[in-house]
């Protein structure tokens, strides 16, 4: 029984279906329309600039001033979307449950917070719509909190959230400090020509800061922790949206207003998203727990993005424009992708949770039957997160791609190197990305059910089934259709100096690039495979009915064993056992084995006892060190509290003299 | 590898040339020339399997009229017992026919399987291979030489 | 969309259809003669799926629409990726709507479909064969893609069409060292992705041996007949592939006519015909290695295929 990272199940029995609660119907329309609202602000700053608003009073000393660029419009659609799905699934998920009307009114607020970061067109509203979509969340997170492990996870979301803020906070300071004004369009004018270290200093402080918020390696300790502890549909809506958020901050500070930066600028991007990528789908392929493997799976895919912002920033800088247009369009189109995906991912996944009790993969399966629209929208979102044709991130992961290998020859030994570990990189993630799916999938809904629990599964309600299938729905349009997004990343593209190529890519039912011989149909793709799919089903239907062939069905083969249980069925656990050993050195899991043996006899054994547990290793290699640290510091500082009067006065009288010495 | 690739050139073709094809059988309406077996050791003594492994080695070559044994029952057109049916391993012979898929045969390979051999009154013992599931093909003999195995194979896929 | 392409598409669309199970039958034979047997005949897999279509369709209880659909998605993806790559033809209208990285996805989209198969039927088999084979496709992703990456820096495109017109105008590339590189690592590929010695057994009986044949343990009748097939059609694929990527004379071009294409397809036999003769032949030397010595060899192609792209990159013979 592998225990990843001691994360505690909900309880064993699926809740019972409660009196219709008026405040989740309320709270499910109040993000409803909150999340159209934003879909329709977002639409109408696509397609044509709109007027600033600026609230002189609201707040001392700044007044908050919003304004909707098309790069924030981009965003704001795609978090307005995820919370219409969102919303509507929470009227039914929140029936389930007993839930405190804290976290009922929060949901729209959060939602509302994320639009009005995505609206501020100063430093002053930004920093505090930050912090109060930080807050908000936190509440939201924070709902479950009997279970220890959630409040755990609260104070991890906590600390992260405030050390990243503090982090954009000196870098939003430092930024204004030098270019004089607070409003985010005069500085993108001003800060080409402030000093370079003041450049670079702004960079890395607001990358750390957004890549937090986004999840990047090693600042994503919070991600697996808070998005499992939080209820479904705020799951989602984090995952989906909010890590947009931080993706967002990254664009519009480090790409948009600091414009054009030294290479290593790109190379930090690069390798940030490259670590998080690698490190996220591997920990994903490993977990056992449904939602924490979802997170991993949004670490992962937050750093596939950042690579191909990185490699869009790169190669800009090699003066190869229409290629760098390509990265950064894979980028935002991954971004939209994984927003469609992932949240319907987490709300299959709570529609599981909510229905079986269970959360623990090994504890799940045969869920096809009993819960079939669950069922069929986790495959789609499976089948996008795992960038597979015919699922939603294939067309952002083959511009990726396309972007990586363009680079002539000749360009430089640092492209020469980097693009081909990048495709390794990306390749790799794919892979594993693939294998973690499956096993997600195949796991915890295929074969025959792993526990009593899933065994007592029914389908969950309708508006569940509706929230997840407009996600589903958006999934399928990406997939088949990406075209419809082309207006939105075409505004975002020309307001970042770095992508401004000839042109973008062309995207039709044939999506061509322009410039690099390459094109790729996802229509055609699925059209044909569907096609010869039902093709070859049709005909082996022909041709065995010609002939004496009828279906019977049979007990399973096992060998001649007798009948099969559910402890015979392969696990998650087992299931990535293979991949488990071969990455041993970067999950390093801490396995232990107890054997019992019979009383009289060493050599007879009664019992055996298995336990493999695998941690987040950055959290115990680097955090816990860096906290210990922490710790011992703050106590020697303890010790210059000891309570004597007479050492305090002698502290004020020492700085005292300092003092004067310094200011004289 | 050299030395390998001397070996196959001096040794050259083993099997021996074919016999002639013995009386045809019918195996339902199914077409000839393909003949996929599960064997089940149901209580021998190994020596049928001795045997039955020299059938499909390179001297006798089994394959070339078109049999092979296969490891799932699924894939097979029926079984190849040997050995007499020993208690433990009824039910497991049962489920192995009840596993393939119609139409089916099952071959008894050797004296056990086709009326008991030398274990017929034995502890432990149900029968012949016929008590448990339906024979159509006997090879008799204790063991039976792979020429008469490949005889009796040979009647079921026609080659 | 010319005419010639479109007939040249659907002629080698057919051909790999139809002569898939030749070939698997001709891998037999090759390696029955090397062992010293008489072997059954190049034409047998095509008496074993006539009588498999005819046997009655067992359904193990318990399975879903996935296990009935996967032996189709499998064949369906395959006959999408014969109309796509260039084998007998280089003016497949299905040219523009997919390139090598859409290949290799439709392959592991495939692969996809029958680990769910085996997961599905909820037997230790089952899911042991599919936990096997989501490692050996997750880990050789990276080497796939590099190799791509190494083939598609001399004609600057990724699309299969224009790569191998490339090597049709500049033939003697194929042997720089990015061209020998590249090919060490795609064989590799070949060999892990359709399940051959020495990364799996096809012929073991053993299931603890098993990859690929353990997920297909529960099949029977037609639907195992498609399985079958299926993977008969992936082998001959890839190696037309391979042997057009480096290989390329004979192919029908943008304007070929009927004899062009009827000579395409001659060609495309005959390169499929000696790649699978050489592969069975190479088969006979190995044996299968440790599943967990697999990575290795792995991570072996993987480091050629950097090699290939390093050299394509620093190497590489520019063409006039």
């Amino acid at each position: 029984m592998t225990v990843t990272a001691a994360r505690p199940s909900a309880p064993p029995s699926p809740q019972p279906i409660v009196r219709a609660s008026p405040g989740a119907a309320v709270s499910g329309a109040a993000t409803v329309l909150v999340g159209a609202a934003g879909v329709a602000l977002g639409v109408a700053a696509i397609t044509r600039p709109l007027a600033a608003l600026r609230v002189g009073w609201l707040l001392p000393l700044a007044g908050v001033s919003f304004e909707v660029t098309g790069t924030a419009g981009l965003f704001m659609v795609v978090t307005g979307a995820v919370a219409v799905a969102a919303g509507c699934y929470s009227v039914g998920y929140f029936r389930h449950a007993k839930t405190a009307m804290a976290t009922l009114s929060v949901l729209p607020l959060f939602v509302l917070t994320m639009i009005g970061v995505l609206a501020a067109s100063s430093v002053t509203t930004l920093l505090v719509m930050w912090e109060l979509m930080a807050l908000v969340s936190l509440v939201a997170v924070l709902s479950d909190h009997h279970h220890a492990a959630v409040r755990d996870a609260g104070r991890w979301y906590a600390g992260m959230t405030q050390f990243g803020f503090l982090a954009i906070l000196i870098g939003l300071v430092v930024l204004v400090h030098s270019g004089g004004s607070e409003s985010l369009s005069v500085l993108a004018a001003r800060a080409g020509a402030a000093p370079s270290s003041t450049r670079d200093a702004v960079f890395v402080l607001t990358f750390i800061g957004f890549g937090a918020k986004a999840g990047l390696v090693p600042l994503h300790v919070w991600l697996p922790r808070a998005h499992p502890a939080a209820p479904s549909p705020v799951s989602a809506v984090m995952s989906a949206a909010m890590v947009a958020v931080g993706i967002y901050g990254v664009v519009r500070v480090d790409l948009q207003i600091l414009g054009p930066g030294p290479r290593w600028w790109a190379m930090v991007v690069l390798a940030a998203g490259a670590l998080s990528a690698l490190y996220g789908v591997l920990q994903a392929s490993v977990a056992t727990d449904l939602k924490r493997l979802l997170a991993y799976s949004t670490t992962e895919n937050m750093g596939v993005v950042a690579m191909g912002l990185g490699a869009g920033m790169l190669l800009a800088d090699y003066g190869h424009p229409v290629v760098a247009d390509v990265a950064v369009t894979a980028a935002l189109l991954q971004v939209v992708a994984h927003a469609a995906f992932k949240s319907l991912a987490f709300l299959a996944a709570g529609s599981v949770v909510a229905a079986t009790g269970q959360r623990d993969l090994d504890h799940l399966g045969g869920l096809a039957k009993a819960m079939p629209v669950t069922t069929i929208c986790f495959a789609v979102g499976a089948l996008g997160a795992s960038g597979l044709p015919l699922g939603a991130g294939f067309v952002s992961e083959w511009l990726l791609l396309q972007s990586l290998i363009h680079s002539q020859p000749g360009s430089g030994t640092l492209l020469a190197v980097v693009m081909p570990i990048a495709v390794g990189v990306v390749a790799l993630t794919t892979g594993v990305g693939v294998a973690a799916m499956v096993k997600a999938f195949g796991v915890g809904f295929l074969a025959r059910p792993r526990s009593p629990g899933a065994a007592l599964a029914s389908e969950s309600a309708p508006s569940m089934l509706v929230g997840m299938t407009m996600a589903a729905a958006a999934c399928a349009v990406l997939a088949l259709a990406p075209a419809v997004v082309a207006p939105a990343l075409r505004s975002v593209l020309s307001a970042t100096p770095q992508a401004v190529g000839v042109a973008s890519p062309h995207f039709g039912v044939l999506l061509r690039l322009p410039g690099i011989a390459g094109s790729l149909s996802p229509l055609l793709l699925a059209a044909a495979a569907v096609v010869a799919t039902l093709a070859v089903a049709g005909a082996t239907a022909v041709a065995g009915r010609s002939r004496r062939a009828q279906c019977r069905a049979v007990a399973l083969w096992t060998c001649g064993g007798g009948p099969l249980s559910e402890r015979m069925e392969y696990t998650a656990t087992s299931f990535a056992e293979p991949l488990q050993r071969v990455f041993d050195g970067v999950l390093r899991p801490d396995v232990d084995v107890e054997v019992t043996h019979v009383g009289a006899s060493r050599y007879l054994v009664e019992g055996v006892r298995y336990r493999s547990v695998i941690v987040d290793a950055v959290e115990v290699r680097l955090y816990r060190p860096l906290l210990g640290a922490f710790e011992t510091w703050a106590g020697w500082v303890r010790r210059a509290h000891s309570g004597s009067v007479h050492l305090y006065v002698a502290y004020g009288a020492v700085a005292l003299a300092v003092v004067l010495a310094v200011a004289r | 590898m050299r030395g390998l690739i001397a070996k196959m050139w001096r040794t050259g073709r083993v099997a021996e040339p074919e016999p002639a094809l013995p009386a045809r059988a019918r195996l339902g309406g199914v077409s000839q020339g393909s003949l996929q077996l599960r064997h089940v050791d149901a209580g021998s003594c190994n020596g049928c399997e001795i045997e039955l492994s020299g059938c499909f080695s390179p001297v006798y070559d089994a394959e070339r009229y078109g049999t092979r044994l296969v490891a799932s029952p699924r894939h097979a057109d029926g079984l190849v017992v040997t050995g007499v049916v020993t208690r433990n391993m009824a039910s497991a012979l049962r489920d192995t026919w009840a596993a393939v898929a119609e139409p089916k045969v099952v071959v008894a390979l050797g004296d056990c399987a086709c009326d008991g051999g030398v274990f017929t009154d034995a502890y432990g013992v149900i029968g012949p291979a016929s008590s448990v599931v339906p024979v159509a093909v006997e090879v008799r003999g204790c063991p039976p030489s792979p020429t008469e195995i490949i005889a009796g194979l040979r009647t079921l896929s026609g080659r | 969309m010319s005419g010639p392409g479109v007939v040249g598409t659907v002629a080698q669309v057919a051909a790999v259809a139809a002569g898939a199970p030749a070939l698997v039958g001709a891998m037999r034979q090759v390696r029955a003669r090397l062992e010293g047997r008489a072997g059954a005949g190049a034409l047998q897999p095509y008496r074993d799926l006539r009588k498999l279509l005819g046997k009655q369709q067992l359904v193990p209880e318990g399975t879903t629409v996935i296990f009935a659909a996967a032996p189709a998605a499998i064949a369906g993806t395959t006959l999408v990726i014969a109309s796509i790559v260039p084998l007998a033809t280089l003016a497949s209208p299905m040219d523009q709507a997919g390139d090598l990285f859409a290949v290799v996805g439709l392959l592991l989209l495939g692969t996809v479909a029958l680990i769910l198969a085996g997961l599905d039927t909820g037997t230790p088999f089952g899911g042991m064969g599919a936990s096997r084979e989501a490692t050996i496709a997750a880990l050789v992703e990276p080497t796939i893609l590099l190799a791509v990456f190494a083939l598609s820096v001399p004609a600057k495109s990724s699309n299969l069409a224009v790569i191998v017109a490339n090597t049709v105008r500049h033939p003697g590339q194929v042997l720089s060292p990015a061209g020998a590189l590249a090919f060490a690592a795609l064989v590799v590929v070949i060999v892990a992705e359709t399940g051959r010695l020495p990364v799996d057994n096809p012929a073991t009986h053993l299931e603890l041996t098993m990859v690929h044949e353990a997920m297909v343990l529960e099949y029977s009748g037609p639907k195992l007949a498609v399985v079958e097939w299926g993977a008969a059609m992936r082998l001959a694929v890839l190696l037309g592939v391979l042997a057009n990527l480096f290989v390329p004379e004979g192919i029908a071009g943008t304007h070929a006519g009927v004899a062009g294409t009827l000579l395409g397809i001659a060609a495309i036999t005959a390169k499929i015909a000696v790649a699978g003769g050489l592969l069975a032949a190479g088969e006979v030397f190995v044996a299968k290695i440790r599943l967990f010595r697999v990575p290795e060899l792995l991570a072996g192609s993987f480091l050629l295929g950097v090699l290939a792209v390093t050299a394509s990159y620093f190497l590489g013979t520019r063409p006039a």
